[in-house]
Parts: structure tokens; sequence; C-alpha cells
């Protein structure tokens, strides 16, 4: 039997040929080799001779139609060229070291500097250490990290990849990508989705895999299968031809078989993510995460600059809804204008989402005048809903704000086990629910999101959450998904089936989750709920789920 | 000695494109160009790697200094740069 490795599939599909990985690590030039006449024209030599490559680079991914990819190397390109860098590495040198040796620390100094930072710039520091990596391999003669060159096709495996690996990555000579570290949101998952090539993140073991060894990867299931047989092969070749059929097949609104109607909606950050949720048929957006707007600014968006970005995306659904959430700061999303109230011992437990809003009033209050202003004469329907709801004070309290800022539905997220608990109490003050499951599994299994060995219990198949989300759904009112769960083809049916009214997902996996309701009946999906609700275990409701909807074969589910 | 001090309005700060733009402007002058936060030590405007260093967010102020021949054109081309929300060209 072959060796299945598991990682986190995050660009569906089958790609199957031998390994090849990105050149390993440049060695740190060891100290106290001592400089040689002409080192520093040695040393700048070979940054230049990086700028020029990655300039070149940049030129090949603007040709070849990547123009964010020209941006990001030619930035890189600026890095290599940079006056500061050059008078450190000529000191060093003036002081005795080598050359390998003063580029690499002159990137020292500049790279404490970046790491130190704000979250743009520690991802600025990987950009840095590829430049460094790069000038070091030519003054020490080793290979240069990066992408092998290869005739056949091949699976890239990876530690992580960098914009400059993949920005002029042949499409047609890579099968997959399969990568140590990353998860859904890394440079890897995102570039692989773009090209549309399988890829497997997060694999421990990855960069053991010696080159040469076939491996089959499975990028739905987040599988890599070492010397698969034929048959795996065909099997994993036939699901993924299967899946991209029917979901090519799907399209319109969503509904079951029946004809149950399910609208399906779009998660999204801004004006930026329309496009996508548009190109995958989206009918509306389901949750638009405000908090995007305000990240990574000392001050709050003025009101114009509000109101625009909420007009433009209720103009692209002119007949949909557009469901908005007000700011969810706090806890995992800390904003430098609204420092926390004190230091927080568990931020996931505190002062986030609307009860910041109770120490600062005007921040909420200039955020639903502007949605009011931007709604004026939009034919899309405009629902506002409020993050971290507890009791229905907290809900009949944020009705009457909406209602004041000439908002007429106003609704609340439902990811405190409270307010699930007490829904109908809830729903007596809004008009519609929309359930975060991300935040109501880590609540009510009391497993921190960022804590990985809690993995097994942040699972939205848990018996307990499906139990919940009953509850919210039965209190009535209209009642959403909008969390990750909402995206997965098997549980989305089973939401339905629970009696959950819409679903709102990341754009991308629209299509897989309207072909799976489009092939079973409501009864179905409510045979399947019953059959996971039944079961003790995440696993046991997934098993069961599955043994009742028949029609996840032809998808390769 | 030139010297104004502005806002930062690209609404990722002197990042990215922005930073680009700013330092390779910069690069075009022959006389030294710096730039500070407040309080804070000047950097040299012709280094990228400084520029992000300082980590001028959108809102915060800076300050520009040079000296020499076109000192206050130079200036006056760097707060353009500054002074757009998203810069273009860069």
């Amino acid at each position: 039997m072959p060796d299945v490795l598991r990682g986190a599939g995050v660009s569906p599909g089958a790609g199957h040929g031998p390994v090849r990985a990105v050149a390993g690590a440049v060695p740190e030039p060891p100290a106290g080799a001592p400089a040689e006449a002409g080192d520093a024209e040695r040393a700048l030599a070979a940054l230049e001779a990086v700028a020029a490559d990655l300039t070149e680079r940049g030129e090949r991914a603007a040709a070849a139609g990547n123009a964010e990819g020209r941006d990001v190397l030619a930035a890189q390109a600026l890095m290599a060229r940079d006056p500061g860098l050059a008078d450190a590495v000529t000191a060093l040198v003036a002081g005795g070291t080598g050359a390998a040796r003063a580029v690499f620390e002159a990137f020292a100094g500049y790279r404490a500097a970046l790491a130190g930072a704000g979250e743009y710039l520690a991802a600025r520091v990987a950009d840095l250490d590829d430049i460094r990596d790069r000038a070091v391999a030519r003054l020490l003669g080793v290979p240069m990290p990066g992408v092998p060159v290869s005739d056949e096709p091949f699976v890239l495996v990876a530690r992580d990849l960098a914009p400059a690996d993949t920005a002029v990555l042949d499409r047609g000579r890579v099968l997959a990508f399969v990568t140590e570290e990353g998860g859904p949101t890394s440079h890897t998952a995102i570039i692989a989705r773009t090209l549309g090539v399988p890829a497997v993140v997060a694999l421990p073991g990855a960069t053991e895999l010696a080159d040469g060894t076939v491996v089959l990867v499975d990028g739905t299931a987040g599988t890599v299968t070492v010397d698969p047989t034929g048959a795996q092969v065909a099997a994993a070749r036939a699901a993924a031809e299967a899946r991209a059929s029917a979901v090519a097949d799907a399209s319109g609104p969503g509904a079951t078989r029946d004809g149950h109607r399910v609208p399906l909606l779009a998660n999204i950050g801004g004006p930026q993510d329309v496009e996508a949720a548009l190109a995958h048929g989206a009918e509306g957006v389901g949750l638009y995460r405000t908090e995007f707007l305000f990240l990574d600014r000392t001050e709050p968006p003025g009101d114009a600059e509000q109101e625009e970005a909420y007009r433009a995306v209720l103009e692209a659904f002119p007949e949909g809804k557009v469901v908005v959430r007000t700011l969810d700061a706090g806890a995992d999303k800390p904003l430098a204008f609204l420092p926390p109230p004190s230091d927080e011992p568990n931020p996931a437990l505190g002062e986030r989402g609307l009860r910041m809003a109770r120490r600062h009033p005007e921040i909420l209050a200039a955020q639903l005048a502007a949605l009011a202003r931007a709604s004026a004469g939009q034919g899309a329907t405009l629902q506002v809903m409020a993050p971290m709801v507890t009791e229905a004070a907290e809900a009949a309290r944020f009705a009457a704000d909406c209602r004041a800022a000439g908002l007429d539905h106003p609704g609340v997220m439902v990811e405190v086990p409270a307010a699930a608990l007490r829904a109908r109490d809830l729903a007596g003050e809004v008009e519609f629910f929309s359930v975060g499951t991300n935040d109501l599994t880590q609540y009510a299994y009391a497993a921190d999101r960022q804590v990985g060995g809690l993995a097994h219990l942040q699972d939205p198949w848990q018996p307990a959450v499906l139990d919940l989300v009953a509850m919210a759904a039965d209190a009535g009112v209209p009642c959403g998904v909008c969390g990750e769960a909402a995206g997965d083809p098997v549980l989305a049916c089973v939401l339905v089936g629970i009696g959950v009214t819409s679903l709102s997902m990341s754009a991308p996996s629209l299509p897989l989750v309207r072909a799976a309701l489009a092939r079973h009946s409501l009864e179905e999906c409510r045979e399947a709920a019953a059959a996971a609700r039944a079961a003790r275990s995440a696993s046991g409701a997934h098993g069961a789920a599955r043994a009742s909807l028949p029609g996840l074969e032809e998808l390769g589910l | 000695m030139s010297e104004r001090t502005i806002k930062v309005e690209s609404k990722v700060g002197l990042h990215a494109r922005p930073a680009a733009l700013f330092v390779q402007t910069a690069a075009q002058a022959p006389i030294d160009v710096t730039v500070a936060k407040p309080g804070k030590e000047p950097v040299n405007a012709k280094s990228i790697l400084a520029v992000l260093a300082l980590d001028a967010r959108h809102g915060e102020e800076i300050t520009l200094r040079a000296d020499g021949d076109g000192a206050d054109e130079l200036l006056a081309k760097l707060a353009a740069v500054v002074a757009e929300a998203e810069p273009k060209g860069a």
C-alpha cells in the first residue's frame, strides 16, 4: 500500500508526476574568512547581477500578463540596489570581512529593522532573505535558490514558495505544488488557484521527498500519495474530471434538486473582491468584513471613503442582497486607532466586536451613517449585522441604532453559544441571523482558533456545533451561515437540511457548493442533517452525512 | 536647506508601490535628501530599505529635507507622491 501523506488541500484537482524540489537553503557564509582585494567590487557586482535578474524576471512576468508579479520583482530589484545596503557592504569589507559574509551581515541589519515592524513589513523580510540568498549563492558559487529547470513536467516541492519562484513558472511544466509550510491564504495557495494548479500545503515531511519520486497530489482531499498505483491515479483523475465538468455545468441561483431556493453568497473584504464573487456566480454578498477597511491604519477611514467602499459593492449586485457586518475589531484583528481598553488576558473573550462599540459609539454611528448614505437609491437590499452579539438587549440596542440611522434590516451574527441557546430571544429584536461557524466552534468547544494542537476540536462537523446552528435556524427568522463551513459542499447540504436559509463563502467555493446542492433534494439534505446530528463525533457526523447524500460521488467528493 | 512636513495620504502608507515611486523619484536627483518621522532620526530617502523601515502609515506626518540645487523642486515632487491616495506609475 503506497504511503499517503496528509496536508491541507488549497487548490483543487489531481496532479501526478516526479518530484522536483526547489534548491535547498543557501548556507550562511562562515564568519572569519578575510577580505581579499576586490571583495567590495565583487559583492556589489553580485547585488547588481541579482537586481538585473529580478528586473528581467519581472519583464517576463509582465509579458505573461502578471503585472502584480512585475511590481513585486521591481521592488525587490530596488532593494538589491539600495545605496544604504551598498554602503554597509563596503564598510564591512573595509573592516576586513570577506565578500559573502559582508553581504550576509549587511542584510541582517535591515532584516531586524523590518521584522520588528508591522505585519506588512514582516512579509517583506521573506523578499529580503530571497535577495540575500541569491547574492550569497553567486558569491559562493552554489546553486541559485528557486524553481528547478526541467524539460519534463514535474510536481514542485518546497518548504514554501516566494513570489520570485512563482512569477516565472511555466504553467505547462508544473503538475502540482506541494509545500511543507503555508496555509489557505499563503502565497503558494493564492498563486496555485490563480494558475489553476492543484496544491497541497502544510504537508509535514514534504521537503524529505527525494527528487524523482513519483507522487499523486490530490488538491481537493489534501493528500499526496507516494508511488501511487495506476488504479489510484486513474481514480483521482476521473474524480477531478467529474468534479470539473459537474461544476462547469452548475450555474444559476442556488437551489436543491427539487427547487428549494438557497441563495449562494460571497464573503468579501472590500470592493476589490467583487469581481471574483461575480465570476463565481455569487447572488450577493453574505458577509462584507468591513474591518479590512480599518486594518493597518492609524485613524479610521473618512466618512466619504467608507461610503464609497460600501456603494461600490451595492452597485455590483443591483438585484441581490448585501449583508454588511459592522466593525469586528479586537482579538486576532486589533486596530491601531482602537486599542483594547487594557491588556486583556484572553482577547477572544474580551471587548471585541459589538462590545467595542459600547466604548466607542462614535465609530459605529459613523459606519451606520455611511451605510445609510451609500444605500440611498440602490437596487440592492442592504442588511446590516453586528458581530459578537451575546444577549437580546445587545441585539435590541443595535437594531435601534440601525433604525435611527435609517437602516431597515438589522441582524446579528450568531457566534457566541449563549446567543444560539437563546436564539428565540434575539429573534424578537432583529430581522435575520448569520451564523459564524468559526467562532461558534471556538467558543462551544473552548478551543482557541489559533492553537494548532486543538484542530480536532475546531471542526464545524462537531455535533454540538450542528445543534447550536439548529437552534439559531429554528428561531423564526431567516438564518444564514457565513463561516468556512458554508463552503464545504457536504456540510452545506447538511446546513440546508438543518434549516439554514442562505450560504455565504469565499468565492472559489461557490461552484462546488452549487453543484452539490443541485444534486440533492431538500428531503435528502434533511436526512443527512438528522444522521449527522445523531452521531457522537465530528468524524461520525461527516461519515453519516456522506452516506445520506448519494449525489456526492458524481462530484468526486 | 529646504524642508517640508506633509501627511501621508497613500492608503497603504509609505509602503509597496508608493514607497517604490518615492524612492525612485528621490534617486533621480543628484542631491542628498532625507525623510523623517517626528522626533526620529532622518533617513536617506533614496534607500528603499530605510524608507520601508521608517514604517510611515496612512495619516502620519513626515518631514522631508534637502540641500542644494533643485532642492525645492525635488521636495515638491516627493510631496506630490506622498499626497496621492493611490499613486500611479510606480
